[in-house]
């Protein structure tokens, strides 16, 4: 199996804290790989990494094969790669499908392409996806007033309108309520087999992580302390120790 | 487009084509009024749509107004002999000279001015909120005070254009109807770009600028692009304004930050940020609460104007139209629809 994103030895340090050190990852393309660890082991660090938030200290990001960790945000985004946040982020001010359509990817549109309106085509497709999330009765309400897990929704939405090749989510689940945690999971599934978008994951809840990825990598203290299958991961004695805080 | 909307349109521009006829003795007041819905809706292209709230944007007033009079003055004559005489009335201009320049003038503002928003926004475009304002500020006082100094465009006395070859009248009428098609252009060209991909986007810069470039969007190109259009707009405007006003000078009238700079900001505001309607509702009632305060409250006439600022900025944050928005969602299309179509799980 090939791989989408190449991570080898990157360090990252802010002042005197090291938060990642030495970390290599890889991960395969049109798979659903999982990032775990402990609160403060370094997971949002390494994404924003990945996307390009701030420059790595040393090592190498890969993506489809080229070098991206020193491209600007908006460039490793128009090439595919799309993250979401773990603070959801919308555009509160305007309604469901205004912030489907500004999602529309700006990979290939020139200036003239951003200077014609919205086609048909493209208002389906909102209305498919906010469908597709659950959110199509709530599309006119201002997304601002929509609850925290809806939004989440959204922006989930909005991700797949940007037709990325590979999306980076952080903790996707996080914050909403279980029954809704089911659908999202079945939903990050579809998302992955019909849409064909390989996905990486940040998460805390066990459940959904052993449920959806097929690869898990575990980080502690910045540095990459297991790697593996769902099982694999669940029976390692150093992840569990990294959890229960016996190190 | 409906109906009702096209009655609307229509009388409006209606109304604009009889009024200097109807109300001669306010001409000057009414084509002042344009100048102000020009400047307030090119304010809110970035204030209110893309949530960089300039106080820079008088700099293309006054840049607009030096590049036009430089450009009529410069067909003709030389600009150096031109303002060291102070308009001492030795230069004549035929009406070819006259108009011709002052098209080429208002023309040449427009794209110069254009052209300073790409420069000096790609300076400023690193700024965030009141560091933009501040910024921007700081560019229209300086530019105010370096052009008070360069004596080749007349220094801090300014220039003084021909006046208007014929009857005076008509020359109001006829700046009243440069202003009201700069002013119309302007309209149009908002409400047609904030219908557009381009209009999504700013609004996305707007909302939210991180994840706008999370998104891919090409941030600092849209904002310049904003920036440049509505600097087009306020040049050409800067621009009538030298010929109408005929004699103006660096400080009070060209690069008047304190008076039209903050008046812009006061029209939206008031109007509400962010709308169509807003910039242009704010700016005929900001007009009119300024005209009858001059007039009958004179000697208080600032301290009604702060008071007015005061209370929209304290109480009237949404301005007219946001208020509307707020006590009638669904006339701006907020309401929860039932399910129409299916799609297949």
């Amino acid at each position: 199996m090939t791989s989408i994103i190449d991570v080898s030895n990157v360090s990252k340090s802010f002042g005197g804290v090291v938060a990642n050190k030495e970390v290599s990852l890889s991960v395969n393309t049109g798979a659903i790989t999982g990032l775990i660890g402990p609160n403060g082991s370094g997971k949002t660090t390494l994404f924003n990494s990945i996307v390009g938030y701030h420059p790595i200290d040393s090592g190498s990001i890969k993506f489809e094969g080229n070098e991206i960790s020193a491209l600007s945000v908006q460039q490793i985004a128009r090439r595919g790669l799309l993250r979401t946040f773990q603070q959801t982020r919308i555009y509160g001010a305007m309604d469901g499908v205004q912030n489907m359509l500004i999602s529309l990817p700006h990979r290939k549109m020139s200036i003239f392409d951003a200077l014609k309106t919205f086609t048909r085509e493209d208002y389906e497709r909102a209305d498919h996806l906010l469908e597709f999330v659950g959110l199509y009765e709530k599309r006119m309400l201002k997304s601002g007033d929509l609850s925290f897990g809806q939004q989440k929704l959204l922006e989930f939405a909005m991700a797949l309108m940007n037709e990325p090749t590979c999306l980076l989510l952080d903790e996707p689940t996080a914050g909403i309520n279980p029954t809704l945690i089911n659908g999202l999971i079945d939903r990050l599934k579809r998302a992955n087999s019909e849409f064909g978008i390989t996905l990486f994951v940040i998460e805390h809840n066990m459940r959904v992580i052993m449920n959806m990825a097929e690869k898990i990598y575990c980080l502690a203290y910045g540095e990459m302390l297991a790697e593996g299958t769902p099982d694999e991961i669940q029976n390692d004695q150093r992840v569990i120790d990294a959890y229960l805080g016996a190190h | 487009m409906s109906k009702k909307k096209i009655t609307l349109y229509a009388s409006i521009l209606a109304f604009s084509i009889i009024a200097p006829f109807a109300f001669p003795d306010f001409g000057t007041q009414l084509a002042t009024l344009w100048l102000m819905i020009i400047v307030a809706i090119t304010w809110d292209m970035t204030g209110g749509q893309m949530g960089y709230n300039s106080l820079g944007n008088i700099f293309f007033y006054g840049t607009g107004m030096y590049v036009a009079a430089l450009i009529t003055i410069g067909l003709t004559y030389d600009i150096g002999d031109y303002t060291s005489a102070a308009g001492g009335g030795i230069y004549e201009f035929t009406d070819l000279e006259y108009f011709g320049g002052m098209a080429l003038g208002i023309l040449g503002a427009g794209v110069f001015c254009s052209l300073s928003a790409i420069v000096i926004g790609s300076l400023t475009f690193g700024l965030r909120g009141p560091y933009f304002a501040i910024g921007t500020l700081g560019v229209a006082i300086a530019a105010g005070e370096l052009v008070a100094n360069w004596d080749w465009v007349g220094g801090g006395q300014g220039i003084a254009l021909p006046v208007y070859p014929g009857d005076l009248d008509t020359g109001k009428t006829f700046f009243y109807f440069l202003f009201a098609a700069v002013g119309i252009a302007s309209f149009l060209f908002a409400r047609w770009l904030y219908g557009t991909r381009f209009g999504a986007a700013i609004n996305a810069i707007r909302d939210d600028e991180e994840k706008a470039d999370a998104m891919g969007i090409h941030t600092l190109r849209y904002k310049l692009y904003t920036w440049s259009m509505a600097a087009f707009f306020v040049g050409m405007a800067g621009g009538i304004s030298a010929f109408q006003l005929i004699h103006f000078e660096p400080l009070e009238s060209a690069y008047q930050t304190i008076n039209l700079g903050i008046f812009m900001v006061v029209c939206v505001l008031l109007g509400g940020k962010g709308t169509l309607w807003g910039p242009v509702v704010g700016a005929i009632l900001f007009h009119l609460f300024k005209e009858i305060t001059w007039n009958y409250l004179l000697g208080w006439q600032w301290v009604a104007l702060g008071a007015l600022i005061v209370v929209t900025v304290v109480y009237f944050q949404d301005g007219v139209m946001g208020w509307l928005e707020h006590k009638r969602p669904e006339w701006f299309g907020r309401k929860v629809e039932k399910k129409v179509v299916s799609v297949s799980q």
